[in-house]
């Protein structure tokens, strides 16, 4: 129910008074209201969830966080080579 | 795709398993809170990577498995009325109720149809002036800002015919609930992530300083799912309680404040009652009198309706943490997704659902 999915923001226009946008989700396109996400520009990535984006997707984050976990994973393999699991 | 993938390094998912592994020390319970998690933890057969001594048990965050019997028979109810078009989420229409599902109604000639957006369901109420559209507003705070802006937009349009029905449940105080009953067993959250991307995480360090426990906001990618679990063990394991968040690429402290500006203007706090727990106080949201107009429940007679949970399940348990669908003694064999006793076998998002679709029995 909650899933969310991130997309990538390729088009934004009005529609019915409602600020919308198309959304690619690796090579699939679809529409989803922007209104939540006011500061969206094209070529953002945002996290949608029944048609709304929710939030943007911060890029620099996401880099800390994978950098984080790639230590984890270093220091791990650095302590135990060849171990599964 | 771009932020899912890079989620499911195998490498990674090692190198954080191995971790994970040299932190435990001891037994620990973690209770992950949405049903989203639930699957991912099994669909990629994480509980059975993890160390034995770390045991996760499963929430209720399962919006489907939650709404209430009396909300669903007041859903068929207002279905089964001529000239409403009834519209829902798909999860929604396999549900049990006291009689039969929405399925059944649309087979006996009502109009009930999935819209994967409310504003599907207020752009059907726009094409047919003639029907009363009514969209069935389940969901967790993740779902809340969508369902209060196609009322908004109902009224901008001048709608007469559109309606929601609000079945709208909160995640802090289920929480509050599990922790404060004698029987709980749950010492550390991982916080659902899509619920803190629209309303933060401020609501947790009061929750951490009053009960003593980590609340880690936490993503649905296996990596995301085993830095929450690394964070939460870390903490117990050196005798903190903090609110972190182990998804920081989506949430923020504050979440989103335009979308909880919305929610507050549409809708107000109230007492809800869950499936298989009963009524939690001031855990849900409904409508606010301003826009009663567009409520369901005012729009169409169903007040009346009074209904009483089955005995046989214990969705109840599960959805507390206090039991595992393996301890059921339906499960698998009276109790399947095609004939569910409970709604924790019906949604996509169920513990029951997630067990059997895995084939952990």
């Amino acid at each position: 129910m909650c899933l969310g999915i991130p997309g990538k923001i390729v088009e934004i226009y009005q529609s019915n008074g409602l600020r919308m946008g198309k959304l690619d989700f690796g090579g699939v396109t679809r529409e989803a209201c922007l209104e939540y996400v006011p500061e969206a520009k094209i070529g953002d990535y945002a996290l949608i969830h029944v048609g709304f984006a929710l939030n943007l997707v911060s890029e620099q984050e996401a880099q800390e966080t994978l950098e984080l976990l790639r230590q984890i994973s270093e220091i791990e393999n650095s302590l135990q080579p060849g171990e599964i699991g | 795709m771009k932020h899912l993938s890079e989620y499911r390094d195998a490498d990674l998912v090692r190198g954080v398993l191995g971790e994970i592994k040299r932190t435990v020390t001891c037994p620990w319970v973690i209770m992950e809170i949405c049903g989203g998690q639930t699957h991912a933890i099994m669909r990629y057969g994480l509980d059975q990577l993890l160390p034995q001594d770390l045991e996760l048990v499963h929430g209720p965050g399962c919006p489907v498995c939650v709404t209430s019997l009396e909300l669903i028979d007041k859903a068929l109810a207002i279905a089964s009325q001529p000239g409403v078009i009834f519209t829902s989420y798909g999860d929604m229409l396999r549900v049990p109720s006291s009689g039969n599902d929405l399925f059944s109604i649309r087979a006996s000639g009502g109009d009930v149809r999935v819209v994967y957006t409310p504003l599907d369901a207020v752009k059907l109420a726009y094409q047919n002036p003639e029907k009363q559209v009514v969209f069935f507003a389940i969901g967790f705070e993740t779902t809340a800002p969508a369902n209060c802006m196609s009322v908004l937009q109902a009224k901008t349009m001048g709608l007469e015919n559109y309606s929601v029905l609000v079945s709208h449940v909160r995640v802090p105080p289920a929480m509050k609930a599990i922790l404060s009953s004698p029987h709980n067993r749950v010492q550390g959250f991982l916080a659902a992530g899509h619920v803190c991307a629209v309303m933060g995480y401020w609501e947790y360090p009061p929750i951490v300083e009053q009960y003593k426990v980590p609340v880690v906001v936490t993503g649905f990618e296996p990596l995301d799912i085993l830095q929450g679990i690394l964070l939460t063990l870390r903490q117990l394991e050196q005798g903190r309680a903090e609110a972190e968040n182990a998804y920081s690429r989506v949430v923020t402290f504050e979440g989103n404040r335009k979308a909880q500006a919305i929610i507050d203007q549409v809708f107000t706090d109230c007492d809800r009652k869950w499936r298989g727990i009963g009524i939690i106080p001031a855990s849900g949201w409904c409508m606010r009198d301003e826009y009663a107009k567009f409520d369901a429940e005012k729009r169409f007679p169903v007040s009346h309706i009074n209904s009483e949970e089955s005995t046989i399940c214990i969705a109840g348990q599960i959805l507390q943490g206090l039991k595992k669908p393996i301890e059921c003694p339906a499960f698998s064999g009276r109790c399947t997704p095609e004939n569910p006793l409970g709604a924790t076998m019906v949604s996509s998002e169920g513990a029951c659902a997630a067990y059997y679709q895995y084939s952990r029995r």
